[in-house]
């Protein structure tokens, strides 16, 4: 009973990154119909700018990870302006190609720049874990979640309440009656994929410090947004939220209980079942299908 | 245009066809050595150690001026670390390069889907990292190793598994070969021991979060932990094993653990560890040729490389210096002269002597050396023998 607390605790703090991971993947391909190989990249671009701010020019963590987000941000609108622009209208497939050179070129740059060896960021949280009884979490552990929920919910907030996110949706449910409307559809592509890459940079800077920074540690991250993704429903916000906290929680059951050594497979199988039975995603509601 | 273009490119062509004849006709070329290793990927740090260790190995050889008048060249393939690419990257050599021997390939499972290809064309392998037993059992005689495999390098805890007070074991690796064959070789060893073996637990090479295994780990009840798996993931095991309480002797395995980069990255986390090593750059003076471990140590840090680096980086030197031995013993450089020197070959490198016995099926044996094992502790943030082995 412990232990399934523990695994439980274990998998919902896991759950809560991957959401976060997730639904930036989600919102550019749902406003923008762009399947972002380059995800998982930002990700490392928001760990990297965190260590920099952190190691180098010794900012709080706070503003470290303000710094990754701006970072994340900056690099997602210049890609969309530079690359994406350019080619909207193309088929799916061309951008598809353009993102896998994105994602390799930018993975070969911080090699390049950082050099292979994985750096440990420094924060500022005690290292022992608080214990509730027999459950052990980490303080930094549980200020990642935290801090994760947080920006799942201003993203929430964003998309649901602002006069911008009302813009996003009509973009998304139909681009050409929108833009008829007014809506400035070049805009609102730019802000979607800064956006969406300002979060990736977002769980980047958070699981920096949590795990270790290097050069290719965006290609788990990628395979979990884009499970996360499948799972949730194309586009899905919520989808993706309990999408990230179910793979989460899945993986680590299958872990504790299944075996170790198919904790991946576990989420694949999920994912595989989701794609048989409801293959718009398990929390897709009727009017997203088709 | 066109026309002109393609007719510059002929010139260039034919020029370019000409030009290592006219090379071979003055002066032989250098001699060439493919390197495969992860230079990037999840272990990326550890490949990039070895191969400067290899650098250090090719300059100190061609100050000296080369082997039989020939200078040395490297010829140096990213794996990835993916075994996939490892087999493309010994194709690759030998074919395009035509290295008459490689050294590689880090990984066990790196290594395994590489030496197909050296059976096909006929080219030896010095194999300087891998631990998987299979690298050697498998019968293929193009396959020399100076790295011990982990049965190898679990006889050598044996003597101090009672000292280590180690009663009841778990263990957690790397789900490759590697990691696989570890788990076999020291749970055999410490169950003859009669040391009780609890949970066997996996995690993906580049898996980040292990609190899973470490929860069930938790719940045998055993006093030690055998990790296996690379500096970064020991890391991480290390961190999340403080988040989770876990009060474990922690034992790693496979020499790929760098002590140093440990305490510099996982900090308190990394106290009281122990780990198996086969070079011990703290105290070079206590290696079998202990100059040579010196100088090796000195000359790494005068290029300006990580301290931490060293255990890794050792592999590289001796891997080069055994194959430029071969080459020596050989006279020529062709890959079935070199792979007949390899067995002749004897000398110590920084790791101590390097001879090769015969191991595997019979009528195709590998080549396998005996090298030195050591164990070292991390106390007060630093690295240490154990009190055990003090005098």
């Amino acid at each position: 009973m412990e232990q399934l607390l523990q695994h439980l605790v274990n998998g919902l703090v896991l759950g809560g990154t991957y959401a976060l991971l997730g639904i930036g993947l989600t919102l550019i391909f749902g406003l923008m119909s762009v399947v972002n190989f380059a995800h998982g990249e930002f990700y490392t671009l928001g760990a990297y700018a965190a260590f920099a701010a952190l190691a180098w020019a010794g900012l709080p963590f706070v503003a470290a990870l303000l710094a990754a987000i701006a970072a994340g941000a900056l690099l997602g609108a210049l890609c969309e302006r530079a690359l994406l622009r350019p080619l909207r209208g193309h088929s799916i497939d061309t951008i598809m190609l353009v993102m896998i050179g994105v994602w390799i070129a930018m993975q070969n740059a911080e090699l390049l720049a950082w050099g292979g060896v994985a750096r440990s960021i420094p924060h500022p949280f005690p290292t022992a874990p608080l214990t509730l009884g027999p459950l052990n979490i980490a303080p930094l552990r549980l200020f990642v979640v935290l801090t994760a929920a947080a920006l799942i919910g201003l993203a929430w907030l964003l998309i649901q309440k602002t006069r911008l996110g009302t813009a996003m949706r009509a973009t998304f449910q139909d681009r050409d009656t929108a833009a008829l409307m007014g809506v400035p559809i070049g805009r609102i592509h730019t802000i979607t994929f800064a956006f969406g890459s300002a979060l990736a940079a977002a769980a980047g800077a958070l699981l920096g410090p949590v795990f270790l920074a290097y050069p290719s540690m965006g290609d788990l991250a990628s395979l979990k947004a884009f499970s996360v993704v499948i799972l949730g429903g194309l586009g899905n916000l919520a989808g993706a939220t309990l999408g990230g906290l179910l793979l989460g929680v899945a993986e680590e059951l299958g872990a504790g209980y299944v075996s170790s050594g198919y904790r991946d497979a576990v989420g694949f199988v999920a994912i595989i079942l989701v794609l048989l039975f409801r293959p718009a995603g398990l929390f897709a509601r009727a009017e997203r299908i088709g | 245009m066109l026309k002109r273009l393609v007719s510059t490119a002929l010139v260039a062509l034919v020029v370019l066809a000409l030009l290592p004849a006219g090379g071979d006709a003055q002066a032989p070329g250098p001699i060439k050595i493919g390197v495969i290793q992860p230079l990037s990927g999840p272990v990326a740090a550890s490949g990039n150690y070895v191969r400067m260790g290899a650098e250090i190995a090719r300059d100190w050889i061609n100050a000296r001026g080369g082997v039989n008048g020939r200078r040395v060249e490297l010829v140096i393939e990213d794996n990835k670390s993916d075994p996939k690419e490892a087999a493309s990257a010994a194709e690759k050599l030998i074919v395009r390069d035509k290295v008459p021997a490689i050294m590689g390939a880090w990984g066990s499972s790196m290594t395994l889907a590489a030496m197909p290809k050296l059976e096909e064309y006929g080219v030896p392998m010095v194999v300087e990292t891998s631990s998987a037993a299979s690298v050697t059992k498998r019968g293929n005689p193009w396959v020399f190793r100076i790295s011990p495999p982990s049965e190898m390098e679990a006889l050598g805890l044996e003597q101090y598994v009672e000292k280590l007070g180690v009663k009841k074991a778990d263990f957690l690796a790397v789900n490759t070969d590697w990691g696989r064959g570890s788990i076999t070789a020291f749970g055999d060893m410490l169950r003859k021991k009669g040391v009780q073996v609890g949970a066997a637990e996996f995690m993906e090479q580049a898996a980040t979060d292990m609190n899973a295994q470490l929860t069930k780990i938790k719940q045998t009840g055993g006093d030690t932990l055998f990790l296996t798996t690379a500096v970064e993931q020991i890391t991480l095991v290390l961190k999340q094993g403080q988040e989770q309480r876990l009060a474990r002797k922690i034992i790693t395995t496979g020499g790929s653990s760098s002590p140093t980069q440990l305490i510099k990255q996982a900090g308190a986390a990394a106290e009281g560890s122990y780990h198996i090593v086969f070079f011990m750059p703290w105290f070079p003076e206590a290696m079998p040729d202990g100059r040579l471990a010196r100088a090796f140590v000195d000359e790494w840090t005068k290029r300006g490389n990580p301290f931490e680096g060293l255990t890794e980086g050792f592999r590289g030197h001796d891997g080069v210096a055994t194959i430029v031995e071969a080459v020596r013993l050989a006279g020529r450089d062709e890959p079935k002269a070199i792979q007949e020197a390899l067995w002749k070959v004897s000398f110590t490198g920084v790791n101590g002597p390097i001879k090769f016995e015969k191991d595997g099926p019979a009528g195709k044996e590998s080549g396998q050396s005996k090298p030195s094992i050591f164990i070292v502790q991390v106390r007060d943030g630093k690295v240490a023998l154990p009190d055990f082995l003090k005098k």
